[in-house]
């Protein structure tokens, strides 16, 4: 063990029934630096991560692993223990009580107690605000939780890591659900905390940030150690070859537009904050789709992306302004059943809060909005029923040994294609996908993206929300750019569509009128 | 020859070995429950040195649990949908003593003087009675499935459309129709009801026809096994093997036989609240299993946002679970005052903890989204089955009580376990 190591990884293997989910894992983290950890999902990161959080103890798992000069030996599940040597972890679910204060949630379970026995409200909200005031966190100290932004919470969460004196910070996708500026505040937050020699584990999907933050990158492929390297040898397309074992060409299919006749029309859509009562979340949009077409909808966090295409489809403001039709006929959309009847489908941005029954079969998830297809007059035709949704699965190659077993044992892009399978039996003419590949790996993506292809070329039209600029270009036909809640401008997907002109139009730098 | 056989029969368990066992971890809760009744039953046999399962005793322990076991089966989707029903039991005696109140103090009068013909006694259905008597009854039966509906679509429409808590809306009710069971009666028993009306509560089907029907049941339930196979096949997937589905179809038509045979026609026959409890169970049991309202039932219980986001009214779907709900309290008031031959104040009382207590034992989650009517039955027989075996031990409805309580934490504790060794 040299001194430059803060945490050694031996030969660690450790086998689940029926599956080896790590295999002779080996690498070192250097003091003060930001470790990158990359992987598809399943590739081992989040066992590797609760043997250093204490969940799986150490008599579990062969090899060893030291931290900061002595051996990990946790006897049972211990994430107190890690907690306690300097192990902190912010998970990927935000783990933070909404009804609670900032100051509460940052000091849950450690409360400081006066003489009495009673909390030390002054002394807890002192130190909070000591601890966002040290990391220059704009967040007030007794604002409720639920009152915050995703990526304030996300913050929070970070504050309370921070405050419980860690050595090693672990970050699981911090940055899934946050925009560009929050994400350039958690950057500047974690090159800080590298200045000050605190050592970093960085888990994302989003190789970019690899390359804007990390030191040294782990590469993990199928419970097995493809390489530890230095980020800067590195590149986009090497990380992907070691990612999946293969060169990658291209991240995006290819895919042949052949737009036809305009499906969908929305003119003049306003739709009142369900909040702030003088602020519309989605002021004055006008759009059209065409059949076979897919329009990308970019912008920041809180654009009112998702507030607009909710509101396609029947399930935002009722009460808002503006026509929506459908083949050049206006459509009174109220709810979502008026929607699908429409002919509009929406594949939710949260897919484990709206678009799943999780307890529930596959084959019942997907025949869920479907029913009338297979409900005669008395009863269902379940032979019917499990004979179509068992095409339409195995056609998305939804991974499973039956379709019988409940989604919540499948992997988030299995999840994913569920959702969209039940979507698509619908038969829309406009598919809605809101953040349709958040969360999931590198191969699923690509083959939502080819799903989405056969599904143009049948002539069905798409409308993607993403906050992924990359998959806005390499997917979309057209762009549609929103900046609170106003459209700043559509802009076909040509050679002048680049990363930094989306950008321009999603800060309200530049405003196209059409 | 045997060593073909032998073969056979050894590929045959290899090849369904893993599935046998997936079939019964899928189905652990099922065959717990069932275990857990059998060995009630054995040591009530032991205890009372066979008392307990003689044809009479187990006659009285069916009619014991029977209103429990009705209200269980329309509980079930109300608690699958995330909701809860406390005001069953009240509104079973309120509807039983509008009952008892109409039969006494109503029809009687008016039809004299409209059919004064009619007075005359005769015999209906081999029941001692008059035509008015039997319109009467009749007539009864009509005020209580109105009462029912309208507390169904009351209750229904505050939770369902107003979006009050279920547990508020029908605690009100439980208190509310608790003050309808005074106001009704004046505090007074009021009886007795028509023979006809008692019969329903008390009477049996004849043996011979008794017969008649468990052979018709017996040879349904193998039509029905033979022919969902062969739509099956014409669908040309899951090929399960024939004896599978005819040992399942054997096991049912036992029971039944069971039933009937020993139970029912070695005492004074099948009794008409059973039958109609089988009724309404095999209905139940296709709506919950056959038909879109009962998916929606399920879907919405594991998650409502899914569910209307898949273009599903959500709300409609919790109004009629209310609304079955009423329409069964008010048979099981009409089945209530039959049984006791009058209205009384007490009618009902703590029929919604045994209830809810039935549909817990018999494997619903009240966190929604799973549970089985059949299921909830079988939890009725547990509860009844302790209660009848108590009672021939002359053991006192305190300890009793104590005995029921933590039976029911079992039964809880035993699904948490399962589903945690499950889970890891």
């Amino acid at each position: 063990m040299t001194d430059d190591n803060i945490l050694e990884i031996r030969n660690v293997t450790k086998k689940f029934p029926g599956v080896t989910a790590l295999s002779n894992i080996s690498f070192n983290v250097k003091r003060g630096e930001i470790h990158g950890l990359c992987g598809e999902n399943g590739a081992g990161k989040s066992t590797l991560m609760k043997i250093l959080s204490g969940v799986h103890p150490s008599d579990s798992y062969e090899g060893e692993v030291i931290f900061d000069n002595e051996q990990l030996n946790f006897q049972s599940t211990a994430i107190k223990e890690a907690i306690e040597r300097g192990i902190a972890i912010v998970y990927q679910e935000l783990v933070l009580v909404p009804e609670m204060t900032v100051g509460e949630n940052i000091f849950l379970g450690r409360e400081p107690i006066n003489s009495k026995g009673a909390i030390n409200w002054h002394k807890l909200y002192s130190e909070t605000d000591k601890i966002l005031k040290r990391y220059n966190l704009k967040i007030p100290f007794a604002a409720k939780i639920s009152s915050l932004g995703v990526g304030k919470q996300q913050l929070v969460v970070i504050a309370k890591a921070l405050s419980e004196n860690a050595k090693i910070l672990i970050l699981d996708e911090p940055t899934s659900a946050l925009t560009e500026s929050e994400v350039d505040v958690l950057m500047e937050i974690l090159e800080r905390l590298r200045n000050e020699g605190m050592t970093c584990i960085y888990i994302t999907h989003k190789l970019d940030e690899f390359f804007r933050i990390t030191d040294t990158m782990t590469i993990m492929r199928d419970g097995t150690l493809v390489d530890t390297v230095r980020t800067k040898d590195l590149n986009h397309e090497k990380i992907i070859a070691m990612m999946v074992g293969r060169e990658m060409t291209e991240r995006y299919p290819a895919r042949e537009a052949t737009p036809g006749d305009v499906v969908l029309e929305a003119r003049g859509i306003t739709v009142p904050d369900p909040v702030l009562p003088h602020k519309n979340c989605v002021d004055n949009v006008s759009f059209s789709v065409r059949r076979g077409e897919i329009l990308g909808v970019a912008g920041l966090m809180g654009a009112g992306r998702t507030e607009l295409v909710t509101t396609l489809f029947g399930e935002y403001g009722k009460n808002f302004e503006g026509t929506i039709s459908i083949d050049g006929e206006t459509v009174g959309i109220h709810s979502a059943s008026s929607a699908m009847n429409a002919g509009i489908s929406l594949v939710p941005e949260d897919r484990k809060l709206h678009g799943l029954v999780l307890m529930q079969s596959i084959l019942k998830n997907i025949s869920l909005p479907n029913m009338n297809k297979f409900a005669e007059r008395f009863s269902i035709n379940q032979n019917k029923e499990f004979y179509e949704c068992n095409e339409t699965a195995k056609k998305l190659s939804v991974k499973c040994h039956s379709i019988h077993v409940p989604v919540n044992t499948l992997s988030g892009g299995n999840q994913q294609k569920v959702v969209i399978a039940k979507c698509i039996m619908t038969a829309p003419k406009v598919l809605i996908l809101d953040e349709p590949t958040r969360g999931i790996d590198v191969g699923a993506k690509y083959e939502i993206y080819k799903l989405m292809n056969t599904l143009t070329a049948q002539g069905v039209a798409i409308i993607m929300v993403s906050s992924e600029l990359p998959e806005v270009l390499g997917m979309s036909d057209r762009i549609l750019v929103m900046h609170e809640g106003k459209c700043t401008g559509i802009i076909p997907n040509d050679e002048n569509a680049t990363q930094e002109r989306i950008m321009t139009l999603a800060t309200g730098v530049e405003v196209l009128h059409s | 020859m045997t060593a073909n056989i032998t073969e056979l029969i050894q590929n045959f368990v290899q090849e369904n070995k893993g599935k046998i066992a997936d079939s019964i971890r899928a189905n652990f809760r099922t065959y717990t429950m069932i275990i857990a009744l059998v060995l009630i039953w054995i040591l009530f046999g032991i205890l009372t040195d066979g008392v307990f399962f003689t044809p009479r005793n187990l006659s009285n322990l069916v009619r014991q649990m029977i209103l429990i076991a009705i209200l269980a089966i329309g509980m079930v989707p109300v608690i699958v949908t995330g909701n809860i029903d406390l005001s069953v039991g009240s509104v079973v005696g309120f509807i039983s003593v509008i009952v008892a109140y109409c039969q006494f103090f109503i029809f009687p009068d008016i039809l004299a003087g409209a059919f004064p013909a009619w007075q005359a006694q005769t015999t209906f259905m081999g029941v001692e009675t008059s035509m008015n008597g039997v319109l009467s009854t009749f007539l009864s039966i009509i005020v209580a499935l109105i009462v029912g509906l309208v507390v169904g679509l009351w209750q229904g429409s505050l939770i369902a459309y107003l979006r009050i808590p279920a547990f508020i809306v029908t605690l009100g009710g439980y208190l509310g129709f608790k003050g309808g069971i005074l106001l009704v009666s004046g505090g007074r028993t009021i009886g007795p009801v028509e023979n006809t009306l008692k019969s329903l509560g008390q009477g049996y089907v004849p043996k011979t026809l008794g017969l008649i029907l468990a052979i018709l049941v017996v040879a349904c339930i193998f039509a029905i096994t033979l022919y969902s196979r062969k739509q099956k096949f014409k669908y040309g997937f899951e090929k399960y093997p024939l004896s599978k589905d005819i040992f399942k179809a054997g096991v049912i038509s036992s029971v039944v036989l069971f039933y009937v045979l020993y139970v029912a026609n070695g005492y004074e026959g099948i009794q008409i609240p059973v039958l109609l409890m089988v009724i309404i169970l095999l209905i139940f049991h296709y709506i919950t299993n056959n038909t879109k309202f009962g998916r929606y039932i399920y879907a919405l219980g594991g998650n409502q946002e899914a569910t209307r986001l898949s273009g599903i009214n959500t709300q409609k779907v919790v109004f009629k679970v209310f609304v079955l709900m009423g329409i069964l309290c008010a048979l099981c008031g009409v089945v209530l005052t039959g049984y006791v031959g009058m209205g009384t104040t007490t009618g009902g009382a703590y029929y919604e903890l045994f209830t809810i207590a039935a549909c817990v034992i018999g494997g619903t989650s009240l966190m929604g989204g799973e549970g089985a009517v059949a299921g909830a039955v079988v939890g009725a027989l547990v509860i009844g089955s302790l209660n009848n075996g108590m009672d021939i031990l002359g053991w006192t409805t305190s300890k009793q009580w104590v005995v029921q309580g933590l039976v029911l934490i079992l039964a809880v504790f035993v699904d948490v376990q399962s589903k945690r060794k499950g889970k890891s």
